[in-house]
C-alpha cells in the first residue's frame, strides 16, 4: 500500500499497538503464553493470534466469527491466506474459542472511532484502550455485516501480511541474504539468486521470535490471488451429506432432553404449575418451574414436548394482557403527536422551509413486528460437571454468552466453556442471550447434560422482534415539485444510527424520534433499523417523485447527483432492468436505493399483480461493497437478503392480541417458497470505496422496491406491510 | 419394538411406536442429518424417503415405518462415499448457506429426479415448494436440480 489510506492508518495502528496479532498478549505480558497454550498443539508455533503455521506447512486461520451460512470461514481464510501468499490447498481454519483474546477488537475500534482521524502519536494508547473497550463490551459478535469489512480488513489481512513478513525476515537471516531478494509463493520462500527454496514452516520458530512489523505492506487489488475470487466455501461439503453439526445435533453421553414453555405475555412469570398429569407420563424425568419459564426434562425430546403440553400453567398478570396491536400503533402515534420527539438530524430550517413551500406533502407508514424464524429452532445443550459449566450452542456472540452465563450462575468466567457450533440461521436472533442461559438454568439441576430444544411455536412466540413502527413524513415542495424540506418523526430508534438518514440532497431536514414503550422485546433483525427506514424513506421519496411528475429513477438520480456511488448503483440497476420499457398490463417496475453497513444497493422489482397476491417476477440488484472479497459469496448473501426481506414484505406479520403473539408456526407466519421466489440478477460494483458488508445490505431495498412496483402497476400506494394483504386496505 | 430398514440396514427401534419417525432417527438411531424444523409438516426440513417416497418424518409415526425402507440424507451417497449427482450439483452451485434445511431439500430433489429425470420449472416448483429455505437459496436449488438432471 503506497500512501496510507484511512484503512491503512487503522490497520497499521492495529499492529503499532501490537494488540491484534501478538498485541495485547505481548504488551500485557500474559495473554500470549496463555493463548499459545490454548491454541497450539505440539509442533505448532504460534505466529500471531489470527494465524497458525504447523510443521507440515499447513496454515490455520483462526476465525473469530460464527458460521451461519454467510461463508465467513471462507472469506476470513482467503483474506488471510492471500496476504500471506499461502498455498490454498494447505490452508485451513479453526473456529476461535469464546475468549477475550478474540474479542472483536477491530470491530469495536471501527465502531467507536468512526471517521475520526487520530494523530499518530496517540495510536498506541488508543489501540490498547479500544481493545479493552471491545473486551469489556464482550463483543465477539457476528452481526452488523462486520466480518469482511472489519475483522477481515482490520485483522485477517494484517495478520497474514505480518506473518509473511516475519517469515521472510527469518528466511533472510537463515540464508544471510537481503530480504529484498526473497519472494514468496504457495507457502514457500524462494531465493532465486541461489536457487534456494524452503517451506514457510522451516522458518516458523524463528519468525515467532520477532515482534510483528508495525506496518506490514498490504497487497493492491492487482496483486490479489484469492481475494476477489469465488473460493468454494469450506462449510458446504458437510452440508450436503448430513454430517454438518448444528447446535441441535450435539450428542453427549447420558444426555436428557428438555422442552420449554415461556409466558404467553412476554415478561410475565410462573404463578403456579399443575403437573399432576404430566409428571407420570412416559420418559419424564423432572418438571421444573424456573419462574420465568417452565421446562420438562425427559428421556427423549418428543416425550418432553408431549408432557409439556399437558402442563396447566398459570402466569402472573403484568398489565400488558389488554394490549392489542392497534393499541401499540396508536400509542406510537400519540407519542409522535406530543411533539416531544428527540432530534436525530437537523439541517437548515425544515419547519420554516415547509411553511414557505409552494406545497406540502405528507404520509404515514407502518411496519409490523417480525420474528426471525431461523430454520433451526433455538436450542442449547448444557452440562454441569467438576465445578464447571459447559455449553454447546450456535451463537452469534459466544463471548458475551459466556460472560452472561457466568454472571447469571455467579461463577468465574473461566469456569464456563462455550462451544460454538454451526448456526442453522441467525439473522440477529442468535445474538440474544436468553436461550443459552435457560439451558444452563435447566442443566443446573442435573449431573448429566441436558439438551434444550424449543418448539417452532416457542421460537415464534418468544422472539426478540423487529419492532412494529409508525413513521410520519412531511415534505415542502417548490413550484416544480422538488423537495425543499424533509420532516420525519418515527418511533423506535436502535441501530445503526444512520438508518433513518437520507442520502438525498434536500437542504432542510428535521428527523426526529419519539419514545413509546411496550412489553414486546426488541431484537436486531437482519439489517436492524434499516428494514423499516429503508421502506419508509424509499416509499416516501417515490411518492414525492410522483408528486413532481417524475419517475422514481430520474427523481432519485437528480437528488444524488453529488454522490457517485449512489448514482452508479442506481444507473446499473436501472440499466439491468431496462428501466422505462413498456411492461405488460398488470405488471409494474419499482426502484429503491438504500446504503447500509457500508454497501450501497439499488434494486428494481418487476411485479405481477394479476393473481390473488402480488408476485415478484424478477429483481435486478446493483451493489457496491467497495470490493467483493468472494464475489459468489457476496452474490449469495445479496440473494439471501432479498428473499429474507421479500418474505417479510409480502407475508411477515407478528401481531399482538391481549398482550400475546398470535402467530405460532409456518402455517400462520408464512415463508416465501420456491414457487414464489423471483429470478434475481446481481451486479457487483467494485468501486474501490472502503469495503462494506454483505449479509444485510440486500434486505432493506426490496420492500420499498416492491411497494413502488405495486404502485406502478395499480396506482395503489402501499403504506403498510405485509403487502400480500392488499385487500385489507391502506392506513 | 418397530423393525425397519434404514439406509439399507435392517434395524429395530425400541421406543413408543407413536413417536415421530424424525425423533427415532435422531435420538435412537443417531442419524442427525434429518432436521427438526416445525413439527407440523410445513417446512420440509425433516424429509426422508419412506419406501422411496418423500415424507415429512416429523409427522410420520414410527409405526408407519414398520417393515418399510427408510432412506435419510446419510444414505444418499454411494457406500464408498461417492456423492449422488444431486449432492455434487449442490456443491457445484454452492447452494447451502446455513445449510439447516438442505438435508430436506436434497431428499425432495433426489426423489423428484428419480421419478422425473428432466423436470420443468413447474415440476420443480411442485416437488420443492414444501421445503422452506430461510437463507433464500431457491434460485440455486433450481439451478442445481437442472444441473443434476443433465449429469
Amino acid at each position: 500500500m503506497g500512501k496510507w489510506t484511512r484503512r491503512g492508518f487503522i490497520t497499521a495502528g492495529v499492529l503499532t499497538g501490537g494488540v491484534l496479532a501478538v498485541g495485547v498478549g505481548i504488551r500485557e505480558g500474559h495473554r500470549a503464553p496463555k493463548l499459545a497454550g490454548m491454541m497450539t498443539d505440539d509442533g505448532e508455533t504460534l505466529i500471531n493470534v489470527w494465524v497458525k503455521l504447523d510443521q507440515d506447512n499447513v496454515v490455520t486461520a483462526i476465525v473469530p466469527h460464527s458460521e451461519m451460512g454467510q461463508g465467513v470461514w471462507t472469506s476470513m481464510t482467503q483474506m488471510l491466506a492471500d496476504e500471506m501468499d499461502a498455498d490454498w490447498d494447505k490452508v485451513t481454519f479453526e473456529q476461535a474459542p469464546a475468549h477475550e483474546a478474540y474479542a472483536n477488537y477491530p470491530l469495536g475500534r471501527e465502531y467507536l472511532m468512526g471517521d475520526t482521524k487520530v494523530p499518530g502519536f496517540v495510536q498506541d494508547s488508543l489501540n490498547g484502550g479500544f481493545l479493552r473497550i471491545a473486551q469489556s463490551m464482550g463483543l465477539q459478535i457476528t452481526g452488523g455485516s462486520t466480518a469482511v469489512r472489519f475483522t477481515g480488513m482490520g485483522g485477517m489481512r494484517i495478520a497474514g501480511a505480518a506473518a509473511r513478513e516475519m517469515i521472510v525476515k527469518a528466511a533472510a537471516k537463515e540464508w544471510r541474504v537481503p530480504r529484498s531478494e526473497l519472494r514468496t509463493e504457495k507457502s514457500y520462500v524462494f531465493h532465486d539468486g541461489s536457487n534456494r527454496s524452503a517451506p514457510y514452516a522451516a522458518f516458523a520458530e524463528q519468525a515467532g521470535e520477532y515482534a510483528p512489523p508495525t506496518q506490514p505492506k498490504l497487497k493492491t487489488p492487482d496483486q490479489y490471488t484469492f481475494m476477489g475470487k469465488s473460493m468454494p466455501r469450506h462449510d458446504i461439503p458437510a452440508k450436503v451429506n448430513g454430517t454438518a453439526e448444528f447446535g441441535i445435533d450435539v450428542d453427549l453421553p447420558g444426555m436428557k432432553y428438555a422442552a420449554v414453555m415461556g409466558p404467553p405475555v412476554l415478561g410475565s412469570m410462573v404463578e403456579r404449575v399443575d403437573d399432576s398429569y404430566a409428571t407420570d407420563m412416559p420418559g419424564v424425568v423432572k418438571i421444573l418451574n424456573k419462574e420465568s419459564f417452565v421446562a420438562v426434562v425427559a428421556d427423549g425430546y418428543w416425550q418432553a414436548e408431549n408432557a409439556l403440553r399437558q402442563l396447566d400453567v398459570t402466569w402472573t398478570k403484568t398489565g400488558a394482557e389488554t394490549l392489542n396491536q392497534a393499541d401499540i400503533y396508536n400509542q406510537q402515534r400519540a407519542a409522535i403527536d406530543t411533539g416531544k420527539a428527540k432530534k436525530d438530524v437537523a439541517v437548515g430550517n425544515a419547519s420554516k422551509a415547509t411553511a414557505g413551500a409552494a406545497r406540502v406533502y405528507e404520509a404515514e407508514y407502518t411496519v409490523p413486528f417480525l420474528a426471525h424464524a431461523a430454520m433451526e429452532p433455538l436450542n442449547a445443550t448444557a452440562w454441569f460437571h467438576d465445578g464447571k459449566i459447559e455449553l454447546w450452542s450456535g451463537l452469534q456472540n459466544p463471548l458475551d454468552i459466556r460472560n452472561q452465563i457466568a454472571a447469571t450462575m455467579d461463577v468465574n468466567e473461566h469456569d464456563v466453556t462455550v462451544h460454538n457450533v454451526l448456526l442453522g440461521g441467525g439473522f440477529g436472533r442468535r445474538a440474544m442471550p436468553d436461550y443459552p442461559i435457560m439451558a444452563v438454568q435447566i442443566a443446573k439441576d442435573f449431573d448429566h447434560p441436558v439438551k434444550m430444544i424449543w418448539s417452532r411455536e416457542e421460537d415464534t412466540q418468544q422472539d426478540w422482534y423487529r419492532p412494529a413502527v409508525v413513521s410520519r413524513f412531511k415534505a415542502g415542495l417548490d413550484e416544480e415539485g422538488m423537495p425543499v424540506s424533509w420532516e420525519n418523526v418515527f418511533v423506535e430508534k436502535h441501530d445503526p444510527p444512520e438508518a433513518s438518514h437520507i442520502p438525498y440532497k434536500i437542504d432542510n431536514q428535521l428527523i426526529q424520534f419519539a419514545e413509546s414503550a411496550h412489553h414486546v422485546r426488541f431484537g436486531p433483525w437482519r439489517s436492524v433499523d434499516h428494514t423499516q427506514h429503508g421502506f419508509f424513506i424509499e416509499s416516501f421519496i417515490d411518492e414525492l417523485a410522483h408528486e413532481a411528475g417524475m419517475d422514481g429513477y430520474a427523481f432519485r438520480r437528480k437528488l444524488v447527483e453529488h454522490a457517485p456511488r449512489y448514482l452508479t448503483v442506481l444507473d446499473e440497476a436501472a440499466k439491468a432492468a431496462d428501466w422505462g420499457r413498456a411492461v405488460p398490463e398488470g405488471r409494474g417496475l419499482g426502484i429503491a436505493l438504500v446504503a447500509s453497513f457500508g454497501t450501497v444497493v439499488a434494486q428494481v422489482v418487476e411485479v405481477d399483480v394479476t393473481g390473488p397476491e402480488p408476485r415478484v417476477v424478477h429483481v435486478w440488484c446493483a451493489a457496491d461493497p467497495g470490493y467483493a472479497m468472494n464475489p459468489d459469496g457476496f452474490i449469495a448473501q445479496i440473494e439471501s437478503g432479498i428473499i429474507y426481506g421479500l418474505t417479510a414484505a409480502l407475508y411477515g406479520d407478528i401481531t399482538i392480541e391481549n398482550g400475546a403473539v398470535m402467530q405460532s408456526n409456518f402455517h400462520d407466519y408464512p415463508m416465501l417458497r420456491i414457487d414464489q421466489s423471483p429470478e434475481i440478477t446481481v451486479k457487483i460494483i467494485n468501486s474501490g470505496a472502503r469495503v462494506g458488508g454483505g449479509g444485510e445490505p440486500g434486505t432493506p431495498p426490496i420492500a420499498p422496491a416492491l411497494a413502488n412496483a405495486v404502485f406502478a402497476a395499480t396506482g395503489q400506494r402501499i403504506r403498510k406491510q405485509p403487502i400480500a394483504n392488499l385487500n385489507e386496505g391502506l392506513t | 419394538m418397530v423393525t425397519l430398514v434404514v439406509n439399507g440396514q435392517q434395524t429395530s427401534v425400541d421406543v413408543d411406536p407413536s413417536t415421530p419417525l424424525l425423533w427415532a432417527l435422531r435420538e435412537q438411531l443417531k442419524l442427525n442429518g434429518t432436521k427438526f424444523g416445525c413439527g407440523i409438516a410445513q417446512c420440509g426440513a425433516c424429509t426422508v424417503h419412506l419406501n422411496g417416497v418423500p415424507v415429512r418424518s416429523c409427522s410420520t409415526p414410527l409405526a408407519a415405518a414398520e417393515g418399510a425402507e427408510v432412506t435419510t440424507i446419510e444414505g444418499v451417497a454411494a457406500p464408498d462415499g461417492t456423492l449422488h449427482a444431486v449432492q455434487q450439483a449442490w456443491i457445484d452451485a454452492q447452494v447451502p448457506q446455513c445449510g439447516y434445511c438442505q438435508s430436506g431439500q436434497l431428499m425432495s430433489a433426489v426423489a423428484l429426479l428419480k421419478d422425473n429425470p428432466d423436470p420443468t420449472d413447474a415440476d420443480i416448483d411442485a416437488a420443492m415448494r414444501g421445503n422452506i429455505c430461510r437463507c433464500g437459496a431457491y434460485g440455486r436449488i433450481r439451478a442445481a436440480i437442472k444441473a443434476a438432471a443433465k449429469a
